[in-house]
Parts: structure tokens; sequence; C-alpha cells
């Protein structure tokens, strides 16, 4: 019952968070100036009465020298307007200015750009975990010997060196000079083919190196101090073998810390990363909000912003929460 | 055996131990050590710690006395010497290839005789020492191609007649050749693109077709396609000419005439030259726009727009450092002030200005950044980046301070404090405040290198261009670096690069040091 309240409670905080951050969001945006730039071949009356039918402006009237003319509708009315067609028809608008996308469903684009994006992340995370994990696991069993210095001095350079610098250098020799894989990533959108999964791989790679680095960190650090335990005393004098002692108690007690954070970090993942979507010309999120971002298509920008808040509020609680779903120790919320 | 038990012992045999009636503490023979000694002291024992400290002293040094050391600046740019490789005299000397200007050239035989042609006209070693491999079969030329005398002359450039007497008058007083014999018109080969490509000034074999084939003698040397004209006759089309003549002061003679070359060609708007661009680029710079530069030569080389990576990457690090302090500084202020009051009073203060802080640090920061600039989008983007990191930043070091007042607000000597009656006031910043001061400044050092990264990150997506602001930043020449990788141009990203790796990570080895050298107890807390 308490971690009932307390998964409410933290998603009902999560939300007003939320709704106060994309507030903010809607309210900034409206304050700029419509973009009523007409591009070729569009009917300027077309572009006014779309941005009227969106709730926009109101009152359109052609002026003299064929300039359009337009009241604006209070922010508080156009919000209401935007919120009642998110909630009822799942209609977050249509791309106004991006020129590559016009005309189209917002939110259509945004999911047909999901699927590279979750990917990368996904293959990223299927890599990096057991990696990340392993080389941990093997640091902190051989605390202070050469295996440990020299994961050691693996993860500092890992975490150390920019993950623009690391994807460049990936780049730079594994697909420019040794030719491995190709510069960009495919376009084709049958995602499960050979050729796309090899022209993902470079971002795949680029990705994990960093996440990589983390959980073996946090893995040592976790694990070495749940070794000196003195239950792991106990299992030894009570007959374990170091091995089973290792497996069943200090595995078991430092994932308690650990699993969280790969669960909030693959949550986070989700969003991607910018940088390595624009170098490696990853097909999905990044690119679209970057592009949003330099055409101004101003609800493109809203239902991402929205988007990536969510995500990294989401990777937020999921932390806090897990921890009470896994360690029946920890009672959340209780007083 | 001796025998110690002895049963009486005479009392006179007693002595005291101390004469005067009142006892001392002795005082320290030591020198007291404080907390900041201390905390030094323990920073030099980490050997990481301290070469990370000393790197970073050498990057801000590079950052603020490289600039007085360049004449080029951030926006400063050629076309023409664009992907030109790093070059210094000194290195080269001392036999180091990479600094000798030059790359691998892998070219068939049309291009090797291009570039031998060029080299025999202007006399420039254009093939590094004339040294090349050919393969086995003759089709493939591989040598070291020096990028800036290779750029030859590029198109035929139009002057004005006065920077054309201009240009005689240097070449008289310097003895340097500027301009070369130009081609007649009519000899030129036909298409577009080589009829003002000023490079070609030999025979070719077809003139019609669009890869030239050098025309050779018997000798296997190229013929010079020069346009003369005969000294006595005139032509109104050439230009007067009485500079430095490659053909020597009293021209050629031929069939016992005497014939000049022609050293320009007269056309609509001024006149129609061959300049080395080399030798032009100096006189361009040291004679008209004196703007320092007295020589092309650029130790990291150039971009694809031809910017020089050293000005960049010297005023963007400059700018990096000095930004990045800046914000840290404010954040600093802002955010001790913000987590003082939060951590000091507690209750439903600490509950409102926490909620505040937690919604305003969950918008991420590109978002912000977005919407500022499109609300500032004529101020400089300096500005917008600042306000930026500001809102977002100052929120980490609110809550680090807040923690330490919650550690120290209960301790007993607060509560002493207290009693004697000192105001919230002086115990927040008399009291509390110093006792965190260690690790609210070990955040502010790990701040910064984060901030620089995320600084270069959006740069570098070109969400923020700082070069109308006329600088330049690390990250916008690293994702010129990245363009350069399908030119093969690896160098372009390869200073920027070391110059972020090193930062960052004598940046995390010095704030480690710092962090455990301040709390002894979380040493290795992280590792």
């Amino acid at each position: 019952m308490y971690m009932f309240k307390y998964v409410t409670k933290r998603l009902g905080l999560m939300l007003f968070t939320f709704l106060i951050i994309f507030t903010m969001c809607f309210v900034l945006i409206k304050l700029l100036p419509i973009p009523t730039n007409v591009l070729p071949g569009q009917d300027p009356e077309i572009v006014m009465k779309t941005l009227e039918g969106r709730g926009w402006i109101t009152n359109i009237r052609e002026g003299e020298n064929g300039v359009w003319e337009y009241d604006r509708v209070p922010i508080l009315i156009q919000y209401g307007t935007y919120l009642k067609r998110i909630v009822t028809q799942g209609d977050f608008g249509i791309v106004t200015t991006y020129g590559e996308y016009l005309n189209m469903n917002i939110w259509q684009v945004f999911v047909d750009h999901l699927p590279p994006t979750i990917l990368i992340n996904i293959y990223s995370t299927l890599i990096g975990v057991p990696i990340g994990l392993g080389l941990g696991i093997l640091a902190a069993l051989k605390k202070n010997k050469w295996q440990d210095q020299v994961i050691n001095i693996f993860i500092i350079l890992l975490i150390s060196v920019p993950s623009i610098v690391l994807a460049l250098m990936l780049q730079y020799v594994f697909c420019f000079k040794l030719g491995w894989f190709p510069l960009m990533m495919s376009t084709s959108d049958d995602y499960f083919t050979w050729e796309v999964f090899h022209s993902m791989l470079p971002a795949v790679f680029a990705l994990c190196l960093g996440s990589i680095a983390g959980y073996a960190r946090y893995t040592r650090a976790e694990l070495s101090e749940v070794l000196t335990g003195e239950f792991m005393l106990l299992a030894r004098t009570k007959g374990l073998t170091k091995r089973q002692a290792i497996y069943r108690h200090a595995m078991r007690n430092s994932m308690v810390v650990i699993f969280p954070s790969i669960l909030s970090e693959f949550v986070s993942v989700l969003s991607g990363s910018l940088i390595i979507e624009k170098m490696f010309g990853v097909n999905g999120v990044g690119g679209l909000y970057l592009n949003s971002i330099t055409f101004q298509d101003y609800d493109f920008f809203m239902l991402l912003s929205g988007f990536y808040t969510l995500v990294s509020l989401t990777a937020g609680i999921v932390i806090d929460i897990s921890y009470g779903f896994i360690d029946p120790r920890i009672r959340m919320g209780a007083k | 055996m001796e025998n110690y038990n002895i049963d009486q012992i005479p009392a006179e045999k007693f002595r005291f131990a101390q004469k005067s009636d009142l006892l001392h503490d002795s005082k320290f023979e030591t020198k007291p050590v404080t907390y900041f000694q201390g905390a030094f002291r323990r920073f030099s024992k980490n050997k990481g710690a301290v070469v990370g400290g000393i790197v970073i002293s050498i990057l801000i040094l590079f950052a603020i006395i490289a600039p007085f050391f360049t004449p080029f600046k951030p926006a400063y740019y050629d076309m023409v010497y664009a992907y030109v490789t790093p070059k210094n005299n000194l290195f080269v000397n001392a036999g180091i290839d990479f600094w000798d200007g030059c790359r691998v050239k892998d070219t068939n035989r049309i291009g090797y005789l291009k570039d031998m042609a060029l080299a025999a006209e202007t006399g420039r070693e254009i093939i590094k020492d004339g040294e090349y491999t050919v393969s086995p079969d003759g089709s493939n030329y591989t040598y070291r191609y020096d990028t800036y005398y290779g750029v030859g002359f590029g198109k035929y450039k139009i002057i004005s007649p006065a920077e054309f007497e201009a240009i005689q008058e240097y070449q008289n007083r310097t003895g340097k050749q500027v301009l070369y014999p130009v081609v007649k018109f009519a000899d030129r080969p036909t298409l577009e693109k080589n009829k003002y490509d000023a490079n070609i000034y030999y025979k070719v074999e077809n003139p019609n077709v669009s890869t030239l084939r050098p025309q050779l003698d018997a000798d296997g040397n190229i013929i010079p396609n020069y346009w003369k004209y005969d000294v006595t006759e005139e032509n109104n089309l050439i230009p007067e000419y009485n500079s430095l003549r490659i053909e020597g002061e009293d021209g050629i003679r031929e069939d016992g005439k005497q014939y000049y070359y022609a050293y320009g060609r007269k056309v609509d708007g001024g006149i129609e030259v061959r300049a080395e661009y080399y030798e032009y680029y100096i006189y361009q710079h040291t004679e008209v726009k004196k703007d320092g530069i007295d020589e092309p030569l650029f130790l990291f080389g150039t971009t694809q727009t031809g910017k020089d990576i050293f000005a960049c990457l010297a005023y963007g690090a400059r700018f990096s450092f000095i930004f990045a302090t800046v914000v840290a500084a404010v954040n600093f202020i802002v955010g001790v002030i913000w987590g003082s009051i939060s951590g000091y009073f507690g209750g439903k203060v600490d509950l409102f200005m926490e909620r505040f802080s937690e919604i305003l640090g969950s918008v991420p920061t590109i978002i912000v950044i977005t919407l500022l600039k499109y609300h500032m989008g004529s101020t400089s983007q300096v500005i917008v980046l600042f306000i930026a990191f500001f809102a977002t930043g100052w929120i980490g070091m609110a809550g680090r301070t807040r923690m330490q007042f919650y550690r120290f607000k209960n301790q007993e000597y607060v509560l002493a404090a207290r009693t004697l009656g000192a105001s919230d006031a002086r115990i927040m910043f008399k009291h509390i405040f110093p006792n965190g001061l260690g690790t609210i400044v070990t955040s502010v050092a790990l701040v910064i290198p984060s901030m620089i990264y995320s600084e270069t990150s959006f740069t570098y997506l070109g969400i923020i261009n700082l070069e109308a602001g006329n600088t330049t930043s690390v990250g916008t020449l690293i994702a010129a670096g990245q363009q350069s990788i399908m030119a093969n141009a690896g160098y372009v990203a390869l200073f920027p690069c070391a110059f972020l790796v090193l930062l960052m990570l004598s940046f995390n080895l010095f704030g480690n040091g710092l962090r455990d050298a301040f709390n002894p107890s979380l040493r290795g807390s992280e590792d």
C-alpha cells in the first residue's frame, strides 16, 4: 500500500511538472510572431485558412497589395484548442514550415522517425550492459590487481573522452580509413535487414562505449562495497564457496543499485543522442528535432520538446520507484 | 639476576616531576595545519591531479597567449587556401613530415605532369624533394604534394590597372615574381573550365577535351604556350609592363627579332593576369591589407572554407574558458544564496524553493536554448548561451549548498552561536558556509568542464553559432572536421579533438583530486 501511494504521488508530481513545462513552452512559443511565410507553390489563402483552422488566428481578411491581415486568438484559448485536439483526436497539428514534410501529420512523421532512434538505443543497451557489468564485476573481484588497473584506465579514458570525439574517431577509423562500415546510416526503412543493421553499427558502438564505462564504474564501486560487507563473511563462514557467496549474495545485493540505473539509462536513451544521430546521419528523432528548430516549425517543436521532457522526467523517477520494487527493505514513502 | 624488589626506598630518593605547582599544556612544536593547508597537502600527493592541474594551466595559457601570436582571426578565411595541411618551418627543418604542409597525393600521369609543369615554371617544390614512386604499370604516381605551392595560379585574375602598376612596383622593389606571362586567349583550351585555368600555361595535346594532357617535346619537357609579341610592334591588347621577366631583360630572340612575353591582357574592367597565388597572397596581405599576415603559414592547417584552425582553436578556447568561468561564477553566487536560504530555513520555504528549482531543472537545456534563440533572435548568441546555461546551471549548485547547510545547521557549534545571539545571516555565512566551502568549490571545478562540453555540443549541433559574433567554438571546428573526413583531411578534426580530450581528461583528474583533498572521507566513493 505504501508503494502504491508512493508511486501515485511521484507520478502525479511528474505529470504536474510536465504540464507546467509544456504550458510554459506553449506560451513562450505563442508569444512569437506566427510564421505565415508562404512557400513557393502554396496559395497564401490556403496557408491563412489552415492557420485559422488550427485555431491560431481569426478574422482573416485580404488587405491592400495582397497582404493578409488577421487577429490573433488569445493564447489561453489557443492552448485549450490545442490540448483538446491532442486529447480527443491525438492530433498534434500539421507541418507548416519544415519543407520536407510539408502538410503532413506531425504525429505521423514523428512516429515514422522513432524506430531508428529506438533501435540504435536498444542495440547499444544489449551490447553495453553485458560488457559493462562484466568489466565491472571483473574489476571488483580482482580489485587492485592488474586487471583492475587496466579496466580502471579504460573506464577513466572512456568517461573523460567526450562522446563527440569518440564518435568522430570511430567514424574516421572504421568508416573512413578501414571502410568496414558506411559513413552514414542507411535511410532505408527496412530496419531489420542486414544492410541497415550493418550501417547503424558505428552509431551503436559510439553510443554504447560511454554507457559501458558508466556501468563498469558503477558495478565495480557497488560490488566492491558489498564484498566487504559482514554478511559476506558470514556466508563464507557458514561454508559457501567463494563463487557461491559472490553469485548468491554479493551480486544480488549489488544489483539493487545497479539495476535501477540500467532501467533509467534505458528510458533516457529513448530520446537518443542528438550528437550521435547527427554525426552518423541517423534518420531519427534527433535530426527531426534539430530541423524543426532551424525551420521554426513551432507545432513540431512543441511535440518533440514534450517528448524529450517526458523522457527525461520518466528516467528520473524510474530510479526511485524501481528501488522500492527491487529491494523489499526499502519502503518508499513510509514514515 | 638482580633483585629489583626493594622493600624500602628512602624518601630522599624521590623527586618532584614538576617543580611548579601549575601545570600547563606545552605548546605544539609543530605548526598548526589549517583545513586548506591540509587539503593542499593531500592534493599535492595525488600525482594524477597535479598533472591534470598542470595540463589545465597549459591549456589556459594557450588560450590566453596564442591569440596574440597569430595574425589570423576567426573571421579570416581564404577559399583558395582551403584544406592546406599544417606547416611550420621549424618542424620541417627538424624533419617532421607532419608539419611540412604536404599531403600524400595519388594521381595518374597527367596529374603528375601538371604538378611538374607548375613546379618547372615557378621553381617551387610542389613535389616534395622531387621524390615520387610509380606503380609498376606506370599509371599511378604517389608523392608528397605541397598544398601551399600546389595551388599555383588558380584562375586568371582580373585586376585594375592601378593594381597592375602597384604589383610591378612591388616586384621591382622586392625582386619577387608575382606575375607570370599569360597565354593568348585564342591559344587557350576551348572548354570554359579550362579556358580560365591559369595553371595551364603549356601546350596541350588536345585543347578540346575536359582532361587536358600536356604536350611534351622530344626531351619530355613541357612546351610553354606564352603569348609573345614583337618588341617593335604596338599591341593595344597588351598592357605596358616593365618589371621582372622570366625570359630575361632583352626578351627572346627568334628569327632575328626580339620578342617579349605578355604579362597581362586588357579586358573589360581591368587587366587579366596570371598571378602566382603564394606570392600574390603575400603581396595582398603585406602591401594592401596590412593585417600582420606576412606569409601563408598555417600551423594547424585550414578548414574547407580556408579558416586558420590554429586561430579558431585559440580564440574558441579563450572564449570557452572565459564563458565557463563567468557562468560558473554567476551560478556559484546565485546557487549559494538560493541553496543556503533553502537549506538553512527549511520547512515551507525549503519546500517551495525546492519545487521551483526542481521544475526549472527538469526543462532540458536544449529547449531553453531554442526558446531563447527564438525570442532573442537578433541579439548575440553568446548572450543566449549565457542565459540558458545560467537558467539551468545554478540549480545543481543550489542543491549542493543546501545539502551542506542541512549537514551543519544542527551541529552544536551552530547552536552555541545561536545561543550567543548571532544573527541568521552571521550563522549562515560565518559559521556554516565556510565549512561547506570545500565541497562547493570542488563542484565548481567539476562544473567547468561539463559546461565547456555542453557548449561544444550545442555549437557542434549548430543550434548555437558563434561565428557571427566574430569568435568561434571548438564545437564548430569539430563539425568542420567531421565534414572534412570525406575529403581525407583528418587533421582538421585532430587539434580541436585533442584539445577537448586533454581538457576533459585533465579536468576530471584535477576535480577528483580536489574532491579527495577537501573531503578525505569521500575518497574514491565514485571510483
